[in-house]
């Protein structure tokens, strides 16, 4: 799998699209104002639990379920709740991924950047390891790093989850800057190193800000998947000092659900980066899914 | 890590000039190596010190995926062979039982249905998606306006957190008030409600469908990337000689997507193999086990009965499962790539 520079993308999407309105007629025209309406629908089937979720969120609370499709009278009281009971289980889940972020791309960005460019020959040794890692189940993961954390005293502690959840983040974060590193052109650096700049001046003066775009979809991701983890949360957690958002919702969820309008709100709440970061950066998620497409 | 091998071992590499030799180098060799204190250094100690810098870049990455994933695999090997129990935090002590957790686990009565349903979660979950992804990726490469943008936010069920996806589809497949049951019971579909997620009979069916959702963003992008390398003059050629529709999907998409198909089919087994968070969030396991998994068995195992040995035992099963997925896979990607 290759990781497709998104300007690249867009630009043929876009000499595409160009090329199909030109030789346009009346009738094909129709025909593509259909193809939107159908793809619109598809989307509308494949979204409608998101919709789902919105709409339950905000019906008046109880213990039932029963809501009609579009709420009409908007209670908010699913939101009073969730932030009450919720509010520093999402911080802690804020604090957890910012710092896996900043860990993953601190370890990997360099790492990316040698695998790219330094030619070692065990280079494809090292993809090979990266691309195993990945499939190693989380539960294997989990259960000695619970042993392991229980003995460092990691157990219950935002740094033991960010290192946990940097094993969503770093190998995604090596393969995807990795690939777009390789496409830089080495008498770039070449050139800076004959002003002077020592190796590690010009990889954070010149391959950091070349590699923005590869940067931002890294970072965006390791912010997604250390959101969403719930395996580490549930099995490194044990007491609810740290707990992040994904085991609240969780033991919302118990065997019996209390208050329907409240799992819903805080459900929505815990969405918003995945939603946000969709509509506002979605040329570096699209590029990410592209490159990376694995989790 | 023993450095002055790993030094020896490129010093070789890095004096061939690739990147010859530049006054400044030892400044950006100190800069991470405050110990090293003879800036001024003959030329040969000059060539160690890039070496070193350059190995520094990896070292971090390397550190950190021998101690959590390296790490996990051996301990899990060596837990699977000891007694390993809440005991053992208390006193330390884990006796070596060979392979009597081995034993406990394929004598246990949940190891069969384990494995049964773990085979027909990920079959299920497999073929699902990928028929429809394949149906929908084909639909997207059709360019018409916003196709882009409504691909893109076709990324959304992928990008939410599983738990999330889990609470989602519980309120929907709810028995008795969930849209679901209503939808089905106003069409004339079903005259009863169906208990998705409590009936033995259905739960797995029910986590399947939620999986199926879950998974088809994945399936369509992947799918779409490989439609996308399919050169359009095949498609031209095609239609002067009558094959469209079915036709050109049957001649031209099919055959020339197989790499990506087979790429696409053994990431998804490998990957839905290890679901955890989904039947967690959906059924825990139940009702009366019937959405048992290995990686649920492993979960409880450990972190429910507090029998480490044995959860190791399953995940262990678990792992060797997704080696042999795994080998398939990078078989298949290398002929991605050959081709």
């Amino acid at each position: 799998m290759t990781t497709m520079d998104p300007t690249a993308t867009r630009t043929r999407a876009r000499t595409r699209t160009t090329g199909t309105g030109r030789t346009g007629t009346p009738k094909t025209e129709l025909r593509n104002a259909g193809y939107t309406g159908l793809g619109i629908v598809f989307l509308a089937v494949m979204l409608f639990p998101v919709y789902w979720m919105v709409n339950a969120s905000l019906q008046p609370s109880g213990n039932t379920l029963t809501a009609g499709f579009f709420p009409w009278n908007p209670s908010f009281d699913g939101y009073a709740r969730a932030i009450a009971e919720q509010g520093p289980n999402l911080l802690t889940s804020l604090a957890v991924s910012l710092g896996t972020v900043v860990f993953s791309l601190a370890v990997a960005a360099p790492a990316a950047y040698a695998l790219a460019q330094f030619r070692y020959k065990w280079v494809n040794l090292a993809l090979l390891a990266i691309l195993v890692s990945q499939m190693i189940p989380g539960i294997v993961i989990a259960n000695a790093l619970y042993t392991a954390y229980n003995d460092l005293g990691l157990l219950n502690s935002i740094p033991g989850l960010i290192l946990a959840d940097s094993t969503h983040a770093i190998p995604f974060v090596i393969l995807i800057m990795r690939a777009f590193m390789t496409g830089i052109p080495t008498s770039i650096v070449e050139a800076a190193r004959v002003d002077g700049a020592g190796l590690v001046r010009s990889f954070v003066s010149i391959v950091l800000p070349i590699s923005r775009n590869s940067l931002i979809t890294a970072g965006l991701f390791a912010f997604l998947f250390s959101w969403s983890d719930f395996l580490f949360a549930l099995t490194l957690t044990t007491t609810d000092e740290v707990r992040p958002v994904t085991l609240g919702i969780y033991q919302y969820l118990g065997t019996q659900v209390s208050n329907w309008s409240a799992v819903m709100a805080t459900a929505v709440l815990s969405s918003l980066p995945a939603i946000a970061l969709l509509i506002l950066a979605q040329k570096y998620i699209a590029a990410g899914a592209t490159g990376g497409a694995v989790k | 890590m023993n450095r002055t091998q790993d030094v020896q071992g490129t010093t070789a590499e890095g004096g061939v000039g690739v990147h010859p030799e530049r006054p400044g180098v030892a400044e950006g060799a100190a800069a991470r190596e405050p110990g090293a204190t003879n800036a001024v250094a003959p030329r040969g100690r000059k060539v160690t010190r890039e070496a070193v810098t350059r190995l520094l870049f990896v070292a971090p990455a390397g550190l950190f995926l021998v101690l959590f994933f390296g790490y996990p695999v051996v301990k899990n090997i060596t837990m699977s062979l000891q007694d390993y129990t809440t005991k053992t935090f208390f006193t330390g002590e884990a006796p070596w039982v060979g392979l009597a957790n081995y034993a406990t686990v394929v004598n246990s009565n949940l190891f069969g249905p384990a494995m049964v349903n773990t085979a027909l979660f990920t079959i299920g979950s497999i073929a699902g998606q990928f028929v429809i992804g394949l149906a929908l990726a084909c639909f997207f490469r059709r360019r018409f306006p916003l196709s882009n943008f409504l691909r893109a936010m076709l990324l959304l069920p992928w990008l939410l957190p599983l738990i999330v996806s889990s609470a989602t589809w519980r309120s929907i497949l709810d028995q008795d008030s969930g849209i679901l049951n209503q939808f089905l019971t106003s069409l004339g579909i079903i005259s009863q409600p169906v208990p998705w997620l409590t009936s033995p009979t259905v739960a797995l069916i029910a986590v399947v469908m939620v999986n199926i959702w879950v998974g088809i963003p994945f399936n369509v992008t992947i799918i779409y990337g490989g439609l996308q390398d399919i050169p359009d003059e095949l498609y031209e050629a095609a239609a002067l000689d009558g094959a469209t529709g079915w036709r050109a999907f049957r001649h031209i998409t099919w055959p020339n997507l197989q790499p990506v198909v087979s790429v696409v089919l053994v990431l998804g087994v490998v990957y839905t193999i290890k679901v955890l968070d989904i039947i967690l969030g959906l059924t825990n396991g139940g009702p009366a086990n019937a959405t048992q998994t290995l990686s649920i068995r492993s979960y409880q195992e450990s972190f429910t009965n507090f029998e480490f040995g044995v959860g190791a035992a399953f995940s262990n099963i678990l792992i060797l499962i997704s080696l042999v997925f795994a080998v398939i896979y990078l078989r298949a990607n290398r002929r991605a790539v050959d081709e």
